[in-house]
């Protein structure tokens, strides 16, 4: 046991890397880690992916630092260039601005969850310092010609099935998708023309509707105009917002900021002196 | 030649498939085709038989192989054929009697619509019994064994649209089964203790085997023998199997399959011969058999029922002569050859009786027939009396021997079984006599009948197209029914002489079931006279009762002996108690266990389970997250086991 | 420093995205857990590839970037036609398998 245990020390030395990739792991990897954490708990899943794409970012870092170049580039260009955008999109269409609830609605999920995680997070810690990873060679040889190249090599004779197979799957991916999102029309879009008639013929919001709150600081669109008696009308918002819930309700704020601009204007104007006069 | 041992079986199989799938177009040639391959059975057999007799004594055993049939390691079963002596004597018997009961059938059953069918089972006996008799391994031997318990089934309950004889048929197929049993018994023990089904094996190797295991063996091939032959305690079966079509009777529950049992035993001698239990038993079991078969034919006043009593009673000498050992074996089967002559020419005889009788079964009711059938009166009366051992006929020399050998079996027990093998002659003599005096002497009391009830033409429904129930007309039978009972006459007056002097039935059987001379207390003459006197007992006794007093028609009362064996000595009674009440009772608390016990255990881990899964079930809830978290964790465990796994 | 840290911290990303997978309800989010999950096993081919000096851990994490582009475009597919029929992204409410 103490025999291994020496093994161990001395094969550690052997395989130690440089102080400053050491210093470069500590700082990013902390960093990387709490990405990952807010990507789990951050509310808006548009915070979610930004810390997501951050930690990738990092773990390209990570890769250059162990000699995979090309998969450093392609992990910022692919992952968090192409996917990650595509991330966003879909983000986007879902409404950026919707906030999950984190509350758990399924009892003991989070504590079961949180335990599994724990449980197995240490058990493959346990399992990575078990192991007997003496052998450290680096990439020096391997990359002698260069990463790129050594990676072609691979990938084009050892591989070249497997290579040719992911490119069959990708191909059936884009199909996919296309299937899946595509929708086909069945009748001819309504002109606006026809629209304009039938809303005449159904003779119940004849004018255009009314438009959304003007109080243009800003987005506005999401925000109800007011009726005359300052409540708010969600018909000013387009129906998009509206059944996504995403209606900002700012008729209080809006209240106030009247009363506060009448009073002001008030005093301007002299009145309030004159109404204190009365009061006398 | 042994190639021809398969046709003796193939062509009744033959016949009985051709007439059992031909369907309608067959009925009108349907018994001939059936009587010309039981016919071309005899003539193998005979061809075979004449091959025999030019052979030396000692080459006389042939056998034929025709394919492996369980072929496994450890378990070889073989289907073959084995024509010894003993063989070739049943083959003859079988094929001789059973074409002579074909012939006889075409008359009798003339107007049956369903004749076709009666041959096709007919077929199916005789390929049946002639497998039984020529298999050379025990395992073909029960399928032989079950074929012909089929065939009995569906003969006895040929008229199955009487009540009585479906239940006759049901009755004869269950208490066989348990006979049967005993046969499976005996073949898983031998199996158990040689290795091997063969006769020749297993016969060989008795020498070197423990006598508990044999006597096992013994017993339980006993127990197949009692149920077959319908010895007691198995017998109950037998009377009632007389509902089936008198040449049924003739053929197959007098002549043949009931004497199988006398023929496993004697096949089995070596068995036997090492298990002395086994033996006395046997030999209890007929003398028991012998006695209780001739008191119930004593009482019945149905023509085949009493002399289904004589049949279980002269089977009873054959059981009694074949566990004596080798002093017996010959006997019993010389017996056995003889009792077939006589008693399938009796049941033809009793057969046409019925046939010139409107199919009454009632002795009360004949008296006086020998004016109006001349041939069947004398046919009759020469099977009655080669039964009872009149001098110079075929009973007189096989039933002397065996009385004979039952006394030299020596000691008190051999006192014993004479003394009742004697007696049995006596009884013999004296229910034959009544059978005989009754049918064909006195007054003829079926003139000025009244019509029979409703109740009683039930029984006999096959009458119904036969006439109608008044006064019958006695009248001879036709020709195809009178030949094969003279032949059978034939047989039953000169067999006996044939085969038993100068002992040449003995020469001729010797070499298969080995012969001992037994010494007798008693000279064969004194055992002969002493036979005499209580012949002339028995039949003085019967002419006293039946001959000089006119016989009434309606049954008297009679003693309390003559009323249990009117009832077959009370058997069914003692089974219905024992068995039947017995088998209630052990329902009705099984069921009880079934339905608190067995039910509350499947019912109790069937609410186990439905609680349990029901509890399991809140696991799924639909969730695809929450099944993640079971993967999850499944992952974990599977983490922790390999690091156990390496760890240790 | 031993590069079998890098290892550890593959294993940590991997936890916290297994963990996020399980307690985020939606669908894009979890998505994005899986992805995470994705890239903590590239980090763990990429340092094995180093510690074994061949470049095979890094052909492998790059075949599983090919796979995973091709799962994000069907993933979100999915997800973009499930929030159109139900105008709701949240994976409890596909639960249709409950009995």
């Amino acid at each position: 046991m103490t025999a291994q245990l020496a093994a161990h020390s001395t094969s550690l030395a052997a395989y130690s890397t440089s102080t400053g990739e050491a210093f470069q792991f500590w700082v990013l990897g902390t960093v990387a880690v709490i990405g990952a954490l807010c990507t789990v708990f951050m509310k808006k899943s548009v915070h979610s992916a930004l810390c997501l794409a951050g930690t990738m970012i990092i773990l390209a870092v990570f890769y250059l630092a162990n000699g995979a170049y090309f998969l450093g580039i392609v992990q910022v260009v692919v992952y968090t260039g192409a996917i990650m955008m595509l991330f966003l999109f879909v983000v986007m269409l879902v409404g950026v601005t919707a906030a999950d609830s984190l509350t758990e609605t399924i009892k003991g999920q989070r504590w079961l969850a949180l335990l599994c995680g724990l449980g197995f997070g240490i058990l493959l810690c346990a399992g990575i310092g078990n192991a007997s990873l003496n052998e450290f060679n680096g990439l020096a040889q391997a990359n002698a010609g260069g990463n790129v190249e050594g990676l072609a090599t691979l990938i084009f004779t050892k591989y070249v099935f497997a290579f040719e197979i992911t490119g069959a799957l990708l191909i059936t991916a884009a199909v996919g998708a296309m299937v899946l999102t595509h929708r086909e029309r069945t009748e001819r879009a309504k002109t606006q023309r026809e629209m304009a008639e039938e809303r005449v013929r159904k003779n119940v919001q004849l004018p255009p509707l009314p438009a959304p709150g003007v109080y243009a600081r800003h987005n506005a669109v999401d925000i109800p105009g007011l009726l005359p008696d300052g409540t708010p009308s969600e018909l000013t918002v387009i129906k998009t917002l509206r059944d996504r819930g995403q209606i900002r309700d700012v008729s209080d704020e809006a209240l106030k900021d009247l009363k506060a601009l009448e009073q002001r204007s008030g005093e301007r104007l002299g009145r309030g002196d004159r109404a204190e006069e009365a009061a006398k | 030649m042994e190639n021809l041992i398969a046709l003796l079986v193939a062509a009744p199989l033959l016949g009985a498939a051709v007439l059992l799938c031909g369907g309608r177009r067959l009925d009108a040639v349907g018994h001939w085709i059936g009587t010309a391959l039981a016919s071309a059975s005899f003539v193998i057999g005979a061809i075979l038989f004449a091959d025999m007799l030019g052979k030396d004594e000692e080459h006389r055993a042939v056998g034929q192989h025709l394919f492996s049939w369980i072929p496994v390691e450890g378990f070889q079963a073989d289907i073959g054929f084995q024509l010894d002596q003993l063989s070739m004597t049943f083959v003859l018997l079988i094929t001789g009697v059973g074409s002579l009961i074909h012939v006889y059938s075409i008359g009798y059953m003339e107007h049956d619509e369903r004749r076709r069918r009666f041959f096709g089972y007919l077929n199916l006996f005789l390929a049946a019994m002639l497998l039984l008799v020529l298999a050379d391994n025990y395992l073909l031997l029960y399928v032989g064994w079950e074929g012909v318990g089929l065939a009995s089934y569906l003969l006895i309950g040929f008229w199955q649209h009487k009540p009585s004889a479906a239940t006759a048929a049901k009755k004869a197929f269950l208490v066989n089964r348990v006979g049967d049993m005993g046969l499976s018994i005996a073949i898983m023990l031998m199996f158990t203790t040689f290795g091997t089904f063969a006769f020749g094996p297993v016969l060989e190797a008795t020498g070197e085997t423990g006598e508990g295991k044999l006597t096992a063996i013994g017993l339980m091939l006993l127990l197949a023998a009692c149920g077959k032959s319908a010895q007691v305690p198995l017998q109950s079966w037998l009377g009632d199997a007389m509902e089936g079509p008198t040449p049924v009777s003739a053929l197959i529950h007098a002549a043949t399959m009931v004497t199988a049992g006398v023929y496993l035993i004697v096949r089995s001698g070596e068995i036997f011969n090492a298990a002395p239990d086994a033996q006395l038993v046997t030999t209890v079991v007929g003398a028991v058999t012998l006695l209780f078969g001739a008191i119930v034919g004593c009482a019945k006043d149905d023509i085949k029922k009493a002399l289904a009593g004589s049949t279980m009673s002269q089977i009873g000498y054959m059981i009694l002569a074949a566990g004596l050992g080798p002093i017996g074996y010959v006997f019993a089967i010389m017996h056995l050859v003889t009792h077939g002559f006589f008693k399938a020419g009796l049941f033809l005889g009793a057969g046409s009786v019925m046939h010139g009788m409107n199919d009454e079964v009632d002795m009360r009711k004949y008296g006086g027939l020998r004016k109006y059938m001349p041939v069947t009166f004398v046919t009759f009366g020469l099977g009655y009396l080669a039964i009872i051992g009149f001098p110079g006929l075929s009973g007189f020399f096989s039933k002397d021997k065996i009385i004979e050998a039952a006394f030299a079996k020596g000691g008190t027990e051999g006192w014993i079984l004479g003394g009742v093998a004697l007696l049995g002659a006596a009884i013999t003599a004296f229910y034959m006599t009544r059978v005989m005096l009754m049918t064909f002497f006195g007054e003829e009391r079926w003139r000025n009948q009244p019509t029979p009830s409703p109740a009683e033409s039930d029984v006999e429904p096959a009458a119904e197209h036969r006439g109608t129930h008044a006064e019958p007309h006695p009248h001879e039978s036709p020709k195809s029914m009178t030949i094969p009972m003279i032949v059978l006459a034939f047989g039953s007056v000169f067999a006996g002489g044939f085969f038993g002097i100068g002992d040449r039935f003995l020469h001729w059987l010797e070499p298969v079931t080995e012969h001992a001379h037994g010494h007798s207390p008693l000279s064969a003459t004194t055992v002969t006279l002493s036979t005499m006197v209580v012949l002339v007992i028995g039949v003085g006794l019967a002419y006293l009762q039946y001959g000089r007093r006119p016989v009434p028609v309606v049954a008297p009362r009679g003693s309390l002996l003559t009323r249990a064996a009117r009832r077959d000595l009370l058997q069914d009674d003692f089974n219905h108690v024992v068995l039947v009440r017995g088998g209630e009772h052990l329902t009705r608390s099984l069921v009880y266990v079934d339905h608190t016990l067995v039910d509350g255990v499947v019912n109790g881990t069937a609410a186990s389970m439905g609680g349990l899964s029901g509890r399991l079930r809140k696991l799924q809830n639909g969730y695809a997250r929450s099944y993640a978290v079971s993967m999850f964790g499944g992952a974990a465990i599977l983490i922790a086991a390999t690091l156990l796994m390496r760890a240790v | 420093m031993n590069p079998v840290n890098y290892l550890y911290l593959a294993a940590l990303l991997f936890t916290i995205g297994a963990t996020g997978v399980l307690i985020r309800r939606n669908a894009i989010v979890v998505f994005m857990c899986i992805e995470l999950m994705l890239n903590a096993c590239n980090l763990a081919f990429v340092t094995f590839s180093r510690m074994h000096g061949n470049l095979d851990g890094q052909i492998i994490a790059f075949f599983t970037m090919v796979v995973a582009a091709a799962e994000v475009v069907v993933g979100l597919a999915i997800i973009v036609s499930l929030f159109r029929s139900r105008h709701s992204a949240s994976v409890d409410d596909a639960s249709l398998m409950k009995l």
